[in-house]
C-alpha cells in the first residue's frame, strides 16, 4: 500500500512527471501534451497523495482501488505515473519507447501491452459507464474497491456520460468518483467555441451527483476533495477540476497547437529548462 | 515484355485533405452544400470549409451520434450535409443513426470517414477504423466510397454531392501517391482498369491501390501478366469488371486495409460465386487489432504491402494452375 507523500514530494513528483511527458512525446514526435499536462496534479494526488489504495507490489490485488483514464489521449501522464510508481510492467527507461511498435506505452492505453491498466480507451465517452459498472459490482461482492475516473472536459460532451450519471445516481454508486479535467480547451480550440459546457455545476446537481470544484493544480484542495468523496453516501461525487491545459510549460499553456502535436526538440530543450 | 505503366506513384496529398479541398468547392457551386463536424475540423480539413462557409457550418461537439441525427435533420430540409470525423467514431458510435435515422428513410446525408485503417500509425487502435467497409455496406441503400489518391477523392467527392441518397465515403490520414491525372474521370460503382493483364486480377482501394501496382510491376518481371482494377465504389461494386476478370484471368486477389473477413474481399468473393467461382486470394488485416508505430511499419507487419500482395497473386496462379 501506498502512504501518502509530503507536499514538497508531491510537488517534485508533478515536475518528473511534467519533464516525463515532455521527453516521451517529444520522442515520439506524435501525441497529445496539452491535456497529459493539464491533469498531473489530479493523477499524483490520486496514485502518491494517499487517495487511491494500490500496491505496486501486487497490481493484481483484488480490493485495489481502480483508477481509469476516460481521457485515453493523456495516457503519457498516467504511464510517467505508473513508472514512478515502480510498477514492474512499467518501466521507467522505457518511457521514451512511447508510440514504438511493440511499446508498453502505446498512443493510447491499451490493456494487451500494459496489463496494469484497468481500461483501454481512447474512444472518448466511454470510462464513465466502464466505472459504474465496477461500483456496482464492487459493492455487490462487499469489495472496498473504489473507482476513480478521470474525464476530459470535452469527453464529457458525449451523450453516453450522461447516461452513465443518470444511471450512478439511480443506482447509487457512492463508491465511483469522477474527475472532469476542466481545463477548457478540447481538439479544436476553446470549449466555449465548440461546444459549451457550462452552467457545469448545475448540470451534474442536476443529475443527482455530489458536486465538488476545485483549483486542480493544487494538492491540498484536491487531496480534501477526494477525502470528501469518500465520505459521501448513496450518490457518486463528480470533482471538476479547473485546470489549464499545458500546465507548467509556458508556451504550450492555453495554447490550442498543443492538443496534439508533440514539441519539437527545441521546443522540448526549453520546455525541460522552464521544469529544471 | 516490359510493363508499360505510366505510374510514377509520387506522393501527393492526404486523400482527407483532398476531400476537405473538395468540399470547399463544392459549397461555392452549390449554397445547399454545408459541413458538420465533432470536433476534429483540424483533422478532417472541414476547417477550411469553415472558414470560407462559416454560416453553413455545424460544430457539434464531441458527439458523434447527435452529429449523425442533426446531419439527418439538415438533409431533410433539402441541405446536402457532409458529416465528417474519423471512421472509427463515425461508423462506430453513431451506426445506430446511420441505420435508422439516415439509412432507413434514404435520407441524402454524406458521411465522410477519414483516418481509416491501420495508417493512422501511432495513435494506436482505439482510432483505427477496420471495420468500417463492413458496416457501411451493411447499410440498405448507402453508396461506399474507398478512393485512393487525391484525384479520385475530389472526384468521388462531387459524383457523392450530385447522387441523391446516403454515401459514405473512407479517407485516410497519410500523404498518398498520386495515381491519376487531374483529367481522369470517375462514376459511382464503374471499376478503373489501372494495369492491363491475363494471367491474375488483383483488385484493390484506398491506398491499397498503390501497392497493387508495386506488385504488379514486380510480377511482371517475373513473367507473370497483372491486371489491376481500382475498386473504389464498394458499393454498389462494378460486377462486370469482377465478371470479366474472373472470366478472363481466372484468378482474384482483393488488396485491402481493413479487417479482411468483412470488407471489400468478402464482398467480390459473393459477386465472383454468383457469377463466375473462380480461385481468390485475400489481402488484409487478419483477425486482430493492430498497435501504435509508424505507418510504414504497420503496414509492413500487418502485411498490406507489395510484396504480400505479390505473394498472394503468386499463390492464386499457381492453385488456378492446379500446383
Ligand atoms: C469518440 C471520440 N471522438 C473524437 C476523438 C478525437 N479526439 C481526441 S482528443 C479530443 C479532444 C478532447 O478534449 P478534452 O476531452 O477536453 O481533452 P483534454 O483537453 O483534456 O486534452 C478529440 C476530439 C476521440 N478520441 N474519441
Ligand atoms: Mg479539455
Amino acid at each position: 500500500m501506498q502512504t501518502a507523500r509530503s507536499l514538497e514530494e508531491l510537488q517534485a513528483l508533478a515536475k518528473q512527471i511534467r519533464r516525463h511527458i515532455i521527453e516521451m512525446t517529444g520522442a515520439a514526435k506524435s501525441g497529445h501534451p496539452g491535456g497529459s499536462l493539464s491533469s498531473v496534479e489530479i493523477l499524483v494526488t490520486l496514485f502518491f497523495g494517499g487517495v487511491l489504495r494500490h500496491d505496486p507490489k501486487r497490481p493484481d490485488w483484488p480490493e485495489r482501488d481502480r483508477f481509469i483514464l476516460s481521457k485515453g489521449h493523456g495516457a503519457p501522464a498516467l504511464y510517467a505515473v505508473l513508472a514512478e510508481c515502480g510498477y514492474e510492467a512499467a518501466p521507467r527507461e522505457l518511457l521514451k519507447t512511447l508510440r514504438k511498435l511493440g511499446s508498453p506505452y502505446q498512443g493510447h492505453p491499451d490493456k494487451r501491452f500494459l496489463p496494469v491498466l484497468e481500461a483501454s480507451t481512447g474512444s472518448l465517452g466511454q470510462g464513465l459507464s466502464l466505472a459504474m459498472g465496477m461500483g456496482f459490482a464492487a459493492r455487490l461482492n462487499g469489495n472496498p474497491s473504489r473507482t476513480y475516473v478521470l474525464l476530459g472536459d470535452g469527453e464529457i460532451q458525449e451523450g453516453q456520460i450522461w447516461e452513465a450519471a443518470m444511471f450512478g445516481a439511480y443506482h447509487k454508486i457512492d463508491n465511483v468518483t469522477a474527475i472532469v479535467d476542466y481545463n477548457k480547451m478540447q481538439l479544436d480550440g476553446f470549449i466555449k467555441d465548440v461546444m459549451e459546457l457550462e452552467p457545469l455545476v448545475p448540470k451534474w446537481q442536476a443529475f443527482g451527483w455530489h458536486v465538488l470544484e476545485v483549483d486542480g493544480h493544487s494538492f491540498p484542495a484536491l487531496q480534501a476533495a477526494f477525502t470528501l468523496a469518500r465520505e459521501v453516501r448513496g450518490r457518486p461525487t463528480v470533482i471538476i477540476a479547473h485546470t489549464v491545459k499545458g500546465k507548467g510549460v509556458s508556451f504550450m499553456e492555453n495554447n490550442p497547437k498543443f492538443h496534439g502535436v508533440a514539441p519539437t526538440p527545441e521546443e522540448v530543450e526549453l520546455a525541460l529548462k522552464e521544469l529544471a | 515484355m516490359p510493363l508499360k505503366t505510366r505510374y510514377e506513384l509520387n506522393l501527393g496529398m492526404a486523400t482527407r485533405e483532398a476531400f476537405g479541398r473538395a468540399l470547399v468547392e463544392l459549397g461555392r457551386e452549390n449554397p445547399n452544400i454545408m459541413a458538420v463536424d465533432a470536433d476534429l475540423s483540424k483533422s478532417t480539413f472541414t476547417h477550411l470549409f469553415a472558414k470560407e462557409f462559416p454560416e453553413r457550418f455545424v460544430s457539434c461537439g464531441i458527439a458523434e451520434a447527435n452529429m449523425v441525427g442533426v446531419a439527418a435533420g439538415l438533409a431533410s430540409h433539402g441541405k446536402i450535409p457532409f458529416a465528417a470525423s474519423f471512421s472509427c467514431f463515425l461508423l462506430n458510435k453513431a451506426f445506430e443513426q446511420l441505420r435508422v435515422t439516415v439509412a432507413y428513410p434514404g435520407l441524402n446525408v454524406k458521411i465522410v470517414g477519414t483516418h481509416s485503417g491501420i495508417s493512422i500509425g501511432e495513435d494506436g487502435p482505439s482510432q483505427m477504423s477496420v471495420e468500417e467497409i463492413s458496416l457501411a455496406c451493411s447499410l440498405p441503400g448507402f453508396v461506399v466510397l474507398a478512393p485512393a489518391d487525391e484525384v479520385a477523392t475530389r472526384a468521388l467527392v462531387r459524383a457523392a454531392a450530385e447522387h441523391v441518397g446516403p454515401v459514405f465515403i473512407r479517407t485516410g490520414r497519410p500523404r498518398v501517391p498520386v495515381i491519376y491525372s487531374p483529367d481522369q474521370r470517375f462514376e459511382i460503382g464503374k471499376a478503373i482498369e489501372l494495369v492491363e493483364g491475363s494471367d491474375v486480377t488483383i483488385m484493390a482501394n484506398g491506398l491499397m491501390v498503390a501497392e497493387a501496382i508495386r506488385a504488379a510491376e514486380a510480377l511482371d518481371a517475373e513473367g507473370i501478366s497483372v491486371r489491376v482494377l481500382d475498386l473504389h465504389t464498394v458499393k454498389p461494386l462494378d460486377r462486370e469488371a469482377i465478371r470479366k476478370a474472373a472470366e478472363e484471368t481466372g484468378a482474384i486477389v482483393v488488396a485491402e486495409e481493413h479487417l479482411v473477413d468483412s470488407g471489400t474481399g468478402v464482398r467480390v468473393a459473393q459477386a465472383v460465386a454468383e457469377m463466375h467461382p473462380c480461385v481468390m486470394e485475400f489481402v488484409g488485416i487478419q483477425n486482430t487489432y493492430a498497435e501504435s508505430g509508424p505507418p510504414e511499419a504497420l503496414l509492413e507487419k500487418y502485411g498490406l504491402t507489395a510484396p504480400h500482395i505479390a505473394a498472394a497473386a503468386r499463390k492464386a496462379l499457381a492453385r488456378k494452375r492446379g500446383r
